[in-house]
């Protein structure tokens, strides 16, 4: 719970960081929070802080948590709604494991995140794969509270 | 063991002879000579008196002392030579290209070898470099060659030198006239810029073959060491690539449709090997390069990665969770008769066949750390090298005697870790750091270079 709570916080972040952009300099009323309004329905914004970009994974595994399957119902509906968006599933490995092998798992998670999307309803065409094995952590740190967010499937819209 | 060995030497040398062989059983040479024995584990390093090759003068000079240098250095990072300080020495290099060294004069400064060397210029713009090598104790001379190349090509010549002396003193080839290339790391932890890089064993002659616009890993050597394979993202598109390191041409390797990863050639350069991945299962691929025919070794649901081939060809180490954790099996070069070879604790991965046949290095995960080990083929006299929070992707010298590998040390900024590639005796001594200009990580030793 307070890993996704984490990432949420991380992604609004970034989020209110894009809105700095001068071309939204007119809505100065409001209080500096991101506002619904102002997200590009169908976007990695919209993805990020309406629906939640990614799951995560226990240790070795592969499997999906209730808490993923949740996350991953709630994009299949966001997916359905925007018929045109096509995505990237990149799976991720945490530093815990040897290079090649992470590379394999992570191909595993993502399947794992693309096989639940499809069975929920979405095209398989729409979904592709990629692997970082343990190439691109999100988070830096060499402890448990790390590599649990990094042991993680991502949807990136395409 | 030391210990033991040391005295051994004394007694070797109080008979007038550097018999330094510890073999009991090996019928004793003929005539006794200065020898090391390398397969006995820790043994002291013998002194050993290098003079300098500088030749009559000029650029000769310059290039002859430099030769020298490379060649102690080349030794004592072996951990099996003690070059001793030239300032020390008696006799001068021009006195040993004139005549015979001064025996008792090497045994003062504590030298039990001596090599004395020369360099000559050509005049066609080539050079020669010649050197004698001499049983201080025994008082007998060994060996002396001679090489002619390009004045450019000096450092070759010398670690040339540096493995004929290896060899006359170990009985065991040298490895020094060889190369690495390895994955340099710059950046940020979560935006590591990688890029293939190459340099001489020791360091020297360092290249960039990328630009780190794209992710690599894995590069691995051909063995007429002319070719690279390994894996790029270039285009988003995981796969593993060819590289030619004259040309710098850079081609796909096969077409598969999932990931592939993993390559490493057949010892006779003409197929590599690899993993593909597809809907979350990873099986094990062979290449022929001439035919381009692709050829599908295993055929298990999980995941099978890391493929090297033993140096006959005829066999094939790998890892694979088909049993339930990562663990090494060994199978026939066309996928049959697979075998698990390892059963201990933990996880076991990135095997890699020595070149001599005898042992599999092996990454291996138990409690919080990682180690490498080394296993013979048959599954016995399984041992541990080095161990720390994160080592990881052994590779060989061609003799198959030292290792290399890398490991993540904490970063200086506390936040991360920054891996280093370093160097380790098959015995677990005389561990070393390879020194780079970046991080490195993922290194491959050439073979000797034809």
């Amino acid at each position: 719970m307070r890993i996704k709570y984490l990432s949420l916080i991380a992604a609004v972040a970034l989020v209110a960081a894009c809105e700095t952009a001068p071309k939204d300099a007119g809505n100065a009323s409001g209080n500096g929070a991101a506002t619904q309004s102002s997200i590009r329905p169908g976007s990695q914004e919209d993805l990020v802080v309406n629906v939640g970009d990614r799951v995560f994974f226990g240790l070795d595994r592969y499997d999906l948590a209730p808490e993923a399957r949740a996350t991953l119902d709630r994009q299949s509906s966001w997916l359905k709604q925007y018929p045109n968006v096509t995505v990237t599933i990149e799976g991720h490995a945490d530093e815990r494991g040897t290079r090649e092998y992470n590379l394999a798992l992570g191909e595993r998670r993502a399947n794992s995140v693309k096989n639940y999307l499809v069975a929920g309803g979405i095209n398989a065409s729409r979904v592709k794969v990629i692997s970082y094995g343990k190439e691109k952590p999100a988070v830096l740190g060499s402890n448990e509270a790390s590599w649990a967010q990094n042991r993680r499937g991502v949807t990136v819209v395409d | 063991m030391t210990k033991k060995t040391r005295l051994l030497l004394k007694a070797a040398g109080c008979a007038g002879a550097l018999l330094l062989a510890l073999g009991v059983a090996a019928p004793a040479p003929a005539r006794a000579e200065v020898r090391i024995d390398i397969t006995k584990g820790v043994v002291e390093p013998l002194p050993i008196a290098i003079t300098s090759f500088a030749g009559a003068g000029g650029r000769e000079a310059q290039v002859g002392s430099d030769i020298s240098k490379v060649v102690a250095a080349d030794l004592e990072r072996s951990g099996l030579f003690r070059p001793l300080d030239p300032k020390g020495f008696l006799q001068t290099p021009d006195q040993l290209r004139s005549g015979e060294p001064r025996y008792q004069d090497w045994r003062a400064v504590g030298a039990q070898a001596l090599v004395a060397g020369n360099t000559t210029a050509m005049g066609d713009g080539r050079m020669k470099v010649d050197f004698r090598l001499w049983d201080v104790a025994a008082g007998q001379y060994m060996q002396g060659l001679s090489y002619t190349a390009t004045a450019d090509s000096w450092r070759r010549i010398a670690h040339i030198v540096a493995d004929a002396i290896y060899k006359r003193l170990t009985g065991e080839e040298g490895y020094f006239d060889t190369r690495i290339v390895y994955v340099a790391e710059s950046g940020p932890a979560n935006a590591r810029k990688k890029q293939l890089a190459i340099m001489d064993q020791d360091g020297e002659n360092h290249q960039f073959l990328t630009d780190g616009k794209n992710l690599v890993l894995t590069p691995r050597f051909s063995p007429a060491t002319q070719e690279i394979t390994y894996m790029s993202y270039f285009n988003k598109k995981p796969r593993v690539y060819l590289f030619n390191i004259d040309s710098g041409r850079q081609e796909v390797l096969g077409d598969f449709v999932g990931m592939t990863f993993a390559p490493r050639f057949s010892p006779d350069g003409n197929k590599v090997i690899m993993s593909m991945a597809q809907n979350g299962n990873t099986d094990i691929y062979a290449l022929d390069l001439r035919t381009r025919r692709q050829t599908q070794l295993t055929d298990s649901p999980g995941i099978d990665t890391g493929p090297s081939y033993s140096p006959d060809g005829q066999r094939i180490v790998f890892e694979s969770d088909r049993g339930g954790s990562q663990q090494l099996y060994i199978m026939n070069a066309d996928g049959s008769g697979p075998k698990r070879l390892t059963f201990g604790e933990g996880r076991y991965g990135t095997p890699v066949w020595s070149p001599r046949g005898d042992l599999i290095a092996f990454t291996r995960q138990r409690g919080s750390n990682f180690a490498l080990g080394v296993i013979r083929p048959d599954g016995t006299g399984e041992r541990i090298l080095t161990e720390s929070f994160h080592v990881e992707g052994p590779t060989w010298a061609p003799n198959g005697r030292v290792l290399s590998f890398f490991r993540d040390v904490p970063a200086g900024d506390g936040r991360g870790r920054s891996a280093k590639l370093y160097t380790i005796d098959v015995t677990g001594a005389n561990e070393r750091r390879v020194i780079t200009p970046l991080d490195g990580s993922d290194p491959a030793w050439s073979p000797l270079i034809p």
